[in-house]
């Protein structure tokens, strides 16, 4: 980008130079060198100060047990009660019993969104094999507690009783794609959402370059980060809502 | 140079992610070569972040949640207890202000009704003792009045004889008498 301005800013725009998605490049964090599964990349970084900031938020903030509430510990319990009364008021009573795996996956996803947020950072959730496993855990999860706690009575998911009997096949057929499409739509959503609010992001900060611009750039940046702070939250608790309504279908398969 | 970064991105924006992903940094996501490594790095995190939560974090914000609401269901039982507690005793308050008042009402008609007996003692003690006195008063008036008669008619009997002898008449006492007191009745 320096070069870029240096060589003078009555560059048309075609000049400027984007690279929106160099920030998700997967790149060894120390040195140089190919990434193996077991290099230590930015993306494990990140996912690693997740998991410190998951530590620092629910275990540190919450070492004094406090019957009148830190700071910390008030966050703590907010998030604690949030995910508690989700899974409560969705799933039921016996899906509480699942309730620690939602809130892992909450915190891990709030999480890496907000850390994600910091500039010069890297955001794993912006990556499809990141949001696939998460959405693919769920699919599999869900559909074998479905079948171990229904038996084939899980499939009554996909045989709508309340429709007209000339309906139900089709209406199964529809059921049952859709079933399919879940991991898929569960885990691009997330991705697609935050990787695109970052892309922009670089877009505009790619029209900085330009002096008579930039202005409008930075406000423009400005806004957008407001709204990727919002859509950080909002997307987490999308998929965990959803990952909520998939194991109410596996607890409750009746429609 | 510049022509030719005019043509890459031109290229670009017109076939869109399709070339971008042919070029080696294009979507980093469908760069699958690094799928395993963060997938591995994803489960190393979640199963960091599931046992820091199931075995520290959860079960402890539930304790402190537990706790808080005995604490404060235990403060309002204790609140309500007080309440019933001086509920009760401003019924015994009251309960005791309206005895008092009933007594107080109570020695205020014995003792009106004491003094009033008192004082009708008094009052007829003092009709009866006025009664006597005037009764004696009375009695001492006609005596005194009777005296005066008697004198009266004493002087006028002396007077009369006196008359009678200086006129040179001689009348017995009896006589002289009798007409004085004819005289005086009439």
């Amino acid at each position: 980008m320096a070069t870029v301005v240096t060589d003078g800013a009555v560059e048309e725009k075609g000049g400027l130079e984007f690279h929106p998605m160099d920030q998700f490049e997967v790149l060894p964090f120390f040195g140089d060198g190919g990434v193996a599964w077991y290099t230590i990349t930015n993306a494990a970084v990140w996912m690693a100060l997740a998991v410190v900031a998951v530590f620092a938020l629910l275990v540190l903030g919450t070492s004094k047990r406090s019957i009148v509430p830190t700071r910390m510990q008030s966050v703590a319990e907010l998030a604690y009660g949030f995910i508690h009364k989700m899974v409560e008021d969705i799933c039921g009573k016996e899906g509480l019993k699942y309730f620690p795996y939602i809130m892992t996956l909450f915190m891990f996803i709030v999480t890496a969104n907000f850390l994600g947020l910091i500039p010069a950072s890297f955001t794993p959730t912006s990556h499809f094999a990141v949001t696939v496993v998460l959405a693919l855990a769920v699919f599999l999860t869900v559909t074998i507690l479905g079948f171990v706690k229904n038996g084939t009575a899980f499939l009554g998911l996909f045989w709508v009783a309340s429709a007209p009997l000339a309906l139900r096949p089709i209406l199964a057929i529809i059921e049952l794609i859709s079933y399919f499409v879940r991991p898929v739509s569960h885990s691009i959503r997330l991705a697609g959402n935050v990787m695109a609010g970052h892309a922009v992001i670089k877009v505009f900060a790619g029209f900085a370059a330009i002096a008579v611009i930039s202005p409008l750039s930075v406000v423009a940046i400005t806004a957008i980060y407001g709204l990727e702070i919002l859509v950080s939250f909002i997307q987490a608790y999308v998929f965990t809502i959803l990952t909520c309504v998939y194991l109410k279908d596996a607890l409750h398969p009746s429609h | 140079m510049a022509t030719d970064t005019v043509t890459h991105d031109g290229l670009a924006d017109a076939t869109g992610v399709a070339t971008q992903a042919a070029d080696a940094p294009g979507m980093p996501q469908l760069n699958f070569e690094t799928w395993g490594n963060q997938i591995f790095w994803l489960l190393l995190a979640l199963l960091a972040i599931y046992f820091i939560l199931s075995r520290v974090a959860l079960p402890r914000i539930g304790g402190v949640l537990a706790e808080r609401q005995g604490t404060i269901s235990n403060d309002i039982a204790a609140a309500e207890d007080l309440k019933v507690k001086a509920s009760e005793a401003e019924a015994a308050y009251d309960k005791a202000l309206v005895d008092a008042r009933a007594e107080a009402n109570r020695i205020v008609a014995e003792a009106k009704a004491e003094i009033q007996s008192d004082l009708d003692a008094a009052i007829a003690k003092a009709d009866a003792e006025i009664a006597a006195k005037s009764a004696e008063s009375e009695k001492a008036i006609a005596e005194i009045r009777a005296g005066a008669m008697d004198n009266v008619r004493a002087v006028a009997k002396d007077t009369a004889q006196e008359l009678v002898a200086a006129l040179g008449g001689k009348a017995d006492a009896q006589t002289v008498s009798a007409a004085v007191d004819s005289r005086m009745k009439g």
